[in-house]
């Protein structure tokens, strides 16, 4: 029941791009196609389920025994590029059609603020090791909702005619702000309806 | 030459302003303006570990090789960043607090990566400074921008530090009766976002024609 309950906070009510605003550069970067955001998101989820398994192991097995807690925004940050690395070498020598669709977005992951955000968040909530991979993994998909659902309105606010100096990003933000605006529907108490 | 310098320093502010105009750094910037005093805050976060990244890689700019420049610069950065949380978490608590998880992300913020890569190891230390100091100014004022319109909207009031009887908070006549709930949520940084930007389009644009 737990696990339930993470995935529907992190998917909906605390969705990372609409109450969080974490991840923002990418949402507003990539979302100007559908297919391309489709990638970018599947590679985050990725990442940060990967992230949030590794980064807790990392804090709960060397940082905490040693006392080095005070380390842990450096040493997170090391870990999530390395792993980055990592990730795009295995693709590439595995599965060359996975990496022609997630290959450029992979380097991009490494700065983004969900990753480093989602392994900071099971540390101070104090998940234990399933419930932050759930948490990483709820989280990438709520982003992925919140890019696909952008990159559409995108794909056809291209053939609205707009005022010129809301073309582009502007009005990228003023229907990211209407989409937060309806995420606002799902709060604690939406939580405590489903699960009782 | 003095006025070269200078341009260093004033091209952050206004021309390749951080914000508004190259876009980067978002998180930070709406995540944390619900209030004046927070923005004052994570500006000087940003400042210390801007100048100082700045001044170490380009300081060691000819040492660091080429192939592993990006890891070697998220240390430096990482590290300034953790500084920056101690200092912050001993002298500044409530602050602290509600900065949360945006101060340590700072390391992620694509503005100083930018910085580092785009400009501290190409030049002397004396530009970098410059540089720094100029792109904190304006990543400051652009959050000052957002936070004062989306308190000033949003709960009508203007928070910033309390010093002897003056307990920091500015209140604004009517707003403060009637506030707009909406401006400091979510939906309302993202729309107050989008306007600015669109303002500071239609400025630039009209300049150029």
């Amino acid at each position: 029941m737990a696990y339930i309950g993470i995935v529907i906070t992190y998917i909906f009510i605390n969705n990372f791009i609409f109450t969080q605003f974490l991840g923002l550069c990418p949402f507003i970067g990539v979302s100007k196609n559908s297919e391309s955001a489709l990638g970018m998101g599947m590679a985050v989820t990725f990442v940060m389920g990967l992230a949030s398994l590794i980064t807790w192991l990392v804090y709960n097995f060397l940082l905490v025994p040693l006392s080095l807690e005070y380390l842990q925004t450096l040493s997170f940050i090391l870990v999530i590029a390395a792993l980055v690395q990592l990730v795009e070498l295995v693709i590439q020598k595995n599965s060359p059609a996975l990496y022609q669709a997630l290959g450029i977005f992979l380097p991009l992951i490494t700065t983004n603020c969900a990753v480093l955000g989602i392994a900071l968040i099971n540390i101070t909530q104090g998940y234990n090791l399933m419930e932050s991979f759930t948490a990483g993994i709820a989280g990438g998909l709520g982003f992925t909702l919140a890019i696909i659902l952008m990159s559409n309105l995108r794909e056809k606010l291209d053939l609205q005619p707009v005022r010129k100096s809301f073309k582009g990003v502007p009005i990228a933000f003023v229907s990211g702000g209407l989409m937060a605006l309806a995420f606002m529907a799902f709060d604690k108490a939406l939580l405590s309806n489903l699960l009782g | 030459m003095a006025n070269a310098h200078l341009k260093e320093f004033t091209k952050g502010i206004f021309k390749e302003n951080p914000t508004f105009i190259i876009m980067l750094g978002l998180c930070p910037t709406l995540g944390v303006t619900t209030q004046v005093v927070n923005a004052i805050g994570m500006g000087a976060g940003v400042l210390f570990v801007l100048l100082f990244s700045n001044i170490f890689i380009s300081l060691l700019k000819n040492v660091i090789p080429n192939s592993v420049r990006i890891p070697a610069y998220i240390v430096i950065i990482a590290s300034f960043v953790t500084i920056v949380e101690m200092v912050m978490h001993a002298f500044a608590p409530s602050l602290y607090e509600s900065l949360g998880i945006f101060l340590p992300l700072i390391v992620v913020n694509c503005i100083i990566l930018g910085r580092a890569e785009a400009f501290a190891n190409k030049n002397s230390v004396f530009d970098s400074i410059l540089d720094a100091i100029g792109m904190s100014v304006g990543f400051t004022l652009a959050l000052l921008l957002i936070a004062a319109l989306r308190e000033g909207l949003g709960a009508g009031t203007w928070t910033l530090f309390a010093i002897g009887s003056f307990d920091g908070v500015i209140k604004i006549p009517v707003l403060f009766q009637y506030p707009i709930r909406i401006m400091t949520l979510a939906a309302g940084a993202l729309l107050i976002m989008g306007f600015l930007k669109a303002f500071f389009n239609w400025k630039t644009g009209r300049k150029r024609g």
